[in-house]
């Protein structure tokens, strides 16, 4: 297990033989499940709430509301607006108003259907612009803007010969992790709770449970439990204070378990956006300005809005050289479900709009849309937009460079005779034997921060403890850190493996046993929780190697290589095991990383972010423009990874990333009429299936950022920017039509 | 009113009064205590709770445990002899064919199925031959690279062909 291979996940053998428990196989001796009642409205005022008829219910033992929160009845990740069981209003469509537990799934919900809610429906405000109007209702006391961002960089009048204007949207998209969200709270004699969750960052989640509670932190225990994917959905809480709230009161576990239909109002989603744009430039294609307004539409609770926001400010112009930007980024407060994080944090919405805008100067200039990036491209030492310099690697030019050097597939395939009609637009559906079928390639590259940003204390903890099992050296390493999936116990093992030179290391449980590790989020675990592994490595290694000198009278120049101590030129000194016989050598180790700073109020200008991570994609799609119908054959993308920790793991983060980009531009949207979601299942919310994911072609750059252990970068969330917008640039090169909003409708095709 | 179903479930055998409203795979985590059998939509869409009913690859909660009665059903956990992983399991495994893993054990079964029909396919067969199982996580691209290392391991031996139909007993 060393740093740099293709190790399999330690995780795998369980998860492939069905033994590897997930917060929805939990189960507890006499536990209760939960259920909760949820707004039918969007907006209302609650009038009173009568909960004898579910209390009488069979088999109910508890029945809560806002009056049996014991601690503070708000919580949020960035602002404490959101109550945990309503009170005065229901701002969102599926809000949670009560609580019950009964002995059984179907009697909670039963009871959970009888419980009645007086409400005074109010009239929602259901769009972001109408939010900001000046005699909009008021959804919070301090009205509707969550969050503004203005960068005022360069020469604010500057003038251009060419000019290109461009207004766009972006759906809502859903994250969903194939696991529903789900949890099982053991209450304790001392009124202490013991959560077992699936989270992305549990001593986030226990400091906020902790307040809602009313309880010391110590007497809120949180252990991961197995996670079906995360992608942002898992970052606030969802069931985490109901479960603890009835079980406390319950005296017995409760189990919560949410279905896909639930799952859609227990999360947050991806903001829809809508975006203006203005692009400057010169007749030889050279940026001199940007100019844009970004709406994204928070819904009814903050959430982490204000640094989607942020996010989505920041990289609006993508990865070019802009000498002047005039961006106006708001949030705003609406009745439409709360959004929040989900992979590309902001920088998705925006990839769409520079990507449109790039191509369409490109048109305007006649000039090829490669060598118009090209010619804008980002470098090491230029100053971004919000003022700081970017150091490190900044591979813009040289991914576009080899996602546009790459063959093509072959084109017309599947027509004529022999026709294969899964590789056509409209499939099985048999709507096209490859007559009116257009070809369109399109390129896209975005880039985004990896980790927390605008002085946001980004840290984690590592403890590695070597000792000898069974006559060898064994590692345990432990953190809180959250494995969703991306292979981060894979990581964690490599980098103790690395550095401790021992071939035997077990990743231990997360729990809140061991310090924070920060959120599994902004693609920042590796560097982070990587980074804090590997110093706490470091320090048992210097224990070992001093101890081996101490004892040994050996030379200097000893490390540790395949379990024994050895001299600089590999000649064995001791092993392992002999040199540690009954001693256990522990080290628990913080990493930071270096700090940011946030955006200055008026100008937006600030060394606000610690990393920058880029990727670029080509798609090749075949449309059926009669039809409506869109079939992506082939993604080929480029990404610089600084360091691949686990290259097919990275691959496998580049593909699935990819794969949910290209759901956004072609597939998946949550539907909204009026407040209230019209498609909360999978038969109406589509997802990608293996028939519309293309093999992709890919790059992996390994370009080593000096800043970063091991020179590694973020992966997670760049393939997740750029593959929707190469696939609508594709589409519009095969239709010649303007395709401003996604997911793209077959009536953006046809009329 | 409850209703007695008789299954054999990986060759051992069950019997139980179940309300004939509860779903095949509700009996199967929550009656039997198999949980490797997974619930990822509870509408037939995503696949995660595939297994095997007299040998056809079917999705659990598309069925009633009532319906499965003198039936004969193979889970995840009976895929594996011991500590020998069934090929499938082990070329997902071998080929990162998994992150998260939810979608996984429905994947095995319906991969399990698809080989067993067709030992050799084709990518494009391959495909079409899961296109009823989601995955959130992957991108698919290392799940039918899983399938095609599986389909060569199996085509190598018989034993992985007998496994299959022998459903893991
Ligand atoms: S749970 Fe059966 S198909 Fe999704
Ligand atoms: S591995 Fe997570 S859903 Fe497939």
């Amino acid at each position: 297990m060393r740093v740099g291979e293709s190790v399999r996940r330690p995780d795998g053998a369980a998860k492939v033989r069905g033994r590897f428990e997930y917060s929805s196989d939990l189960h507890a001796p006499d536990m209760l499940w939960g259920a909760t009642v949820r707004s039918p409205h969007p907006y209302a005022r609650i009038k009173a709430i009568d909960i004898s008829a579910a209390r009488a219910m069979p088999g109910v033992h508890v029945v809560l509301t806002h009056k049996d929160v014991t601690g503070r009845n708000l919580y949020g990740l960035e602002i404490k607006d959101q109550p945990v069981l309503a009170h005065d209003f229901v701002r969102y469509w599926g809000e949670a108003v009560a609580l019950v537990a009964a002995d059984h799934p179907e009697q909670a919900r039963r009871a959970a259907q009888a419980l009645k809610v007086d409400y005074e429906v109010l009239k929602p405000i259901t769009d972001a612009e109408a939010a900001l109007a000046p005699d909009a209702a008021k959804l919070h006391p301090n009205g509707n803007i969550t969050r503004q961002v203005k960068i005022r960089h360069g020469d604010q009048s500057a003038r251009a010969d060419i000019v290109v204007t461009g207004e766009y949207e972006i759906g809502m998209q859903d994250q969903a992790p194939l696991g529903p969200e789900s949890g099982l709270a053991v209450p304790e004699q001392d009124g202490s709770v013991e959560l077992h969750i699936a989270t992305q960052w549990l001593h986030v989640d226990q400091e906020q449970l902790a307040a809602v509670l009313g309880l010391p932190p110590e007497k809120v225990r949180l252990t991961m439990a197995g996670i079906g994917g995360a992608f942002g959905a898992r970052e606030d809480l969802s069931m985490q204070a109901h479960a603890c709230l009835l079980a406390l009161e319950a005296g017995r576990p409760v189990k919560m378990s949410y279905s896909r239909t639930e799952s859609f109002v227990g999360h947050v989603h991806r903001h829809p956006g809508r975006l203006w744009y203005e692009h400057g430039a010169d007749r030889d294609g050279r940026l001199v300005y940007v100019k844009a307004r970004i709406l994204l539409d928070g819904g009814a609770y903050a959430s982490s809005s204000t640094a989607v926001i942020a996010n989505a400010s920041c990289f609006s112009c993508g990865p070019y050289r802009v000498p002047s930007a005039t961006i106006d980024g708001i949030v705003a407060y609406t009745n439409n479900p709360p959004c929040g994080a989900m992979r590309g944090f902001g920088s998705v919405q925006n990839c769409y709009a520079h990507e449109a805008q790039m191509d369409k100067l490109a048109a305007e200039l006649k000039m090829d849309p490669v060598e118009l990036r090209m010619r804008n491209a980002l470098q090491t030492g230029d100053k971004l937009i919000t003022g700081q310099t970017i150091d490190g690697p900044v591979p813009v030019a040289e991914l576009l460079k080899s996602i546009a050097a790459m063959p093509l597939p072959a084109s017309g395939e599947g027509k004529g005779g022999d026709v294969d009609l899964t590789k056509l637009p409209g499939g099985v559906s048999n709507t096209t034997h490859g007559e009116g079928v257009k070809r369109g390639v399109g390129y896209a590259i975005g880039f985004k921060n990896i980790g927390y940003s605008e002085g946001f204390k980004d840290y984690s903890t590592a403890k590695v403890r070597l000792f000898t099992k069974d006559g060898k050296a064994r590692v345990e390493v432990h953190t809180a850190a959250a494995e969703v999936g991306q292979g981060l116990v894979t990581v964690q093992a490599q980098i103790a493996g690395t550095e401790l030179g021992v071939n035997d290391v077990v990743v231990l449980d997360a729990d809140t046993n061991v310090g924070s590790a920060g959120s599994s989020s902004a693609s920042r675990q590796t560097y982070i929780t990587g980074g804090a592994v590997k110093t706490a490595s470091e320090a048992v290694r210097d224990r070992v190697i001093a101890m081996a000198r101490a004892e040994l009278r050996a030379p200097s120049g000893l490390h540790i290589e395949n379990d024994n101590v050895v001299t600089g030129t590999g000649k064995l000194v001791v092993p392992l095991a002999t040199l540690l016989g009954d001693e256990v050598i522990e080290e628990t180790r913080e990493f930071h990383p270096r700090q940011t700073f946030p955006l200055d109020a008026e100008t937006g200008q600030a060394d606000a972010h610690m990393q920058y991570a880029f990727a670029a994609h080509r798609a090749v799609v075949d449309v059926d423009a009669e039809l409506g119908l869109l079939k992506v054959v082939e993604l080929a993308t480029a990404q610089d990874v600084g360091k691949a920790i686990n290259p097919q793991a990275v691959e496998g983060q580049i593909e699935g990333g990819s794969a949910q980009g290209l759901g956004l531009a072609v597939m998946e949207e949550i539907q909204l009429k009026d407040g209230v979601i019209r498609n909360a299942s999978f038969t109406d919310y589509l997802l990608p299936t293996i028939l519309d994911m293309p093999p992709v072609r890919m790059d992996v750059l390994e370009l080593g950022d000096p800043n970063s252990p091991y020179g590694l970068k973020g992966v997670g969330e760049p393939p997740t920017i750029s593959s929707g917008p190469a696939i609508a640039a594709a589409v519009r090169a095969a239709t010649g039509r303007p395709i401003t909003r996604v997911p793209i409708r077959p009536h953006d095709l046809t009329l | 009113m409850k209703h007695k179903v008789a299954v054999t479930v990986n060759g051992h055998k069950h019997e139980h009064e179940v309300e004939p409203r509860l779903l095949l795979v509700h009996y199967l985590r929550d009656v039997v205590g198999l949980t490797g059998t997974h619930i990822g939509c509870d509408t037939s869409q995503c696949g995660a709770c595939t297994i095997h009913v007299d040998g056809k690859a079917v999705k659990s909660c598309t069925m009633f445990a009532v319906q499965a009665d003198g039936r004969s059903l193979t889970t995840i956990e009976g895929m594996a002899k011991g500590d020998e992983l069934h090929p499938i399991q082990q070329a997902f495994w071998d080929e990162h064919g998994l992150q998260c893993g939810y979608c996984t054990p429905g994947f095995i079964m319906a991969a399990a199925y698809l080989l067993e029909q067709n030992p050799n396919p084709t990518e494009d067969e391959i495909r079409k031959g899961l296109e009823g199982n989601l995955c959130r996580c992957t991108g698919y691209v290392n799940i039918v690279k899983a399938v095609q290392t599986a389909a060569k391991t199996m085509s190598g031996t018989t034993a992985g062909k007998t496994q299959v139909a022998a459903g893991g007993n």
